[in-house]
């Protein structure tokens, strides 16, 4: 990669890993170039900016490489230090952000994936996962404003692009998020009064045509 | 729960976890003294379940009665609260590369070591081309972490006792002196320095563990 200044984007429409990224640059005010990767036929650039996973998204700051959306937003939250701090200050409550958005890394794209590419007991069980999901971290907002307390914070930008999937799961899965988890709903309503996530989320009517293509293609109906 | 009375540092471990031995290596690096409680895993305490409710594994490390879990999660906690002896680069684009090769580095290891046939072909390239770009973190310097071991060299660190193990029990050599000379020193280096030498258990007590999980893991496929 040239030495050129500047910050690029590599990234996907509808992932949400790649939604945290760019949610952490709107926050931060921060220019960057925006590269549309198609994912069956992958950029020399992003092979060669993430040779390990091949996978977007990947950020591109004066020409070095940044790979995994967590990582990315907490380099994006050090370099960019003078306005939107998202990580809290004080190293339990640190420990705690990064304890929370791994769990949601863990979790919520996977159990996600279930919903919809299983039937019958084996999707049962994985709504009933979700639903675990979503209520443990219903605890952990409990009545707060945002994750991050007053301020919208690490663990809001983890969490918050998976809330226009939570259509996708509701309709495979014959749940309500707003039913198992009301806060977690209203936390979500609030999340899109903020203008870095109304632009960046993908619209939950196109985020489910997207699953339904992934249906077809991984033959399940 | 215990009193909190004055720095209280306890670590929830089990002996032949890679995971607790990152935390155990950091704390000899700060210097920090703390109490150890080995779990019987097949038997875990309410003091553990009450500290990890969510993953009830180890390590965990309570400091003054709040718990923190995620061996890696721990390592930058100790960093940010006890300043000196530092672990972590200043450069936030060199913390970001450590903590990608913290968790990447081991991609496709323990793959290797429990598939057979295609499978750990498949799992044997990723992990040469992934040591081949770590082996390039290595370029001029002793450590991941410079002069010092630092938070990499401690993320990645089990590898210096793992992959000889791994080796050993599949018969198949994976990092040579001339295939990978800068992290075969590497392996040395650390494994020799005085924050590690001591802490880790018999080598053949940590290779029998390693030779029973992988024979029990072989049966179950034949």
């Amino acid at each position: 990669m040239a030495s050129e200044k500047g910050v690029m984007l590599l990234d996907f429409w509808v992932s949400p890993f790649g939604q945290r990224a760019r949610i952490a640059l709107a926050e931060k005010g921060v220019q960057y170039e925006y590269k549309e990767e198609n994912l069956t036929e992958k950029s020399e650039l992003l092979l060669k900016a993430n040779p390990v996973h091949k996978k977007i998204p990947v950020l591109i700051h004066d020409g070095k490489p940044v790979c995994e959306s967590l990582i990315i937003v907490e380099y994006i939250d050090e370099v960019w230090s003078d306005k939107a701090t998202l990580m809290p200050s004080a190293p339990y409550q640190r420990a705690q952000a990064r304890f929370w958005a791994d769990f949601i890394d863990k979790k919520v794209y996977d159990c996600g994936s279930r919903l919809w590419k299983l039937k019958g007991e084996e999707q049962q069980a994985a709504k009933k996962e979700m639903i675990d999901i979503l209520q443990l971290l219903e605890a952990q907002l409990g009545d707060k404003k945002y994750f991050g307390g007053d301020s919208f914070g690490f663990v809001d930008v983890a969490f918050v692009p998976f809330t226009s999937w939570f259509y996708s799961y509701e309709t495979c899965a014959n749940f309500s998020v707003e039913g198992v988890a009301p806060k977690i709903a209203q936390w979500a309503k609030r999340c899109m009064e903020r203008e870095s996530v109304a632009k960046t989320l993908s619209d939950p009517k196109k985020v489910y045509e997207f699953v339904c293509f992934l249906k077809k293609k991984f033959g399940v109906e | 729960m215990e009193e909190a009375k004055g720095e209280e540092v306890t670590l929830f471990g089990f002996w032949s976890s890679p995971f607790v031995h990152r935390v155990i290596w950091a704390l000899n690096i700060k210097k920090i003294k703390y109490k150890y409680v080995e779990e019987d895993l097949s038997n875990k305490s309410a003091l553990l379940l009450e500290h990890n409710p969510v993953y009830k594994k180890v390590p965990v490390l309570v400091y003054n009665g709040i718990a923190i879990a995620e061996s890696l999660i721990i390592l930058e906690f100790i960093e940010e609260t006890w300043k000196e002896n530092s672990i972590m680069p200043q450069d936030p684009y060199e913390k970001a590369v450590a903590r990608f090769w913290a968790t990447a580095a081991g991609d496709g290891l323990w793959q290797f070591f429990i598939t057979e046939g295609k499978e750990r072909e498949e799992a044997l390239t990723s992990v040469i081309n992934n040591f081949e770009l770590l082996e390039k973190e290595l370029i001029g310097k002793n450590f991941f972490g410079g002069d010092r071991i630092g938070y990499l060299d401690i993320s990645v660190g089990w590898i210096s006792y793992g992959v000889p193990i791994f080796e050993e029990i599949t018969e198949f050599k994976i990092i040579t002196e001339q295939k990978f000379p800068l992290l075969h020193a590497w392996m040395e280096a650390f494994s020799n320095s005085e924050f590690v030498k001591d802490t880790l258990p018999l080598r053949e007590k940590l290779s029998e563990r390693y030779r029973k999980v992988w024979e029990a893991i072989m049966q179950k496929k034949n």
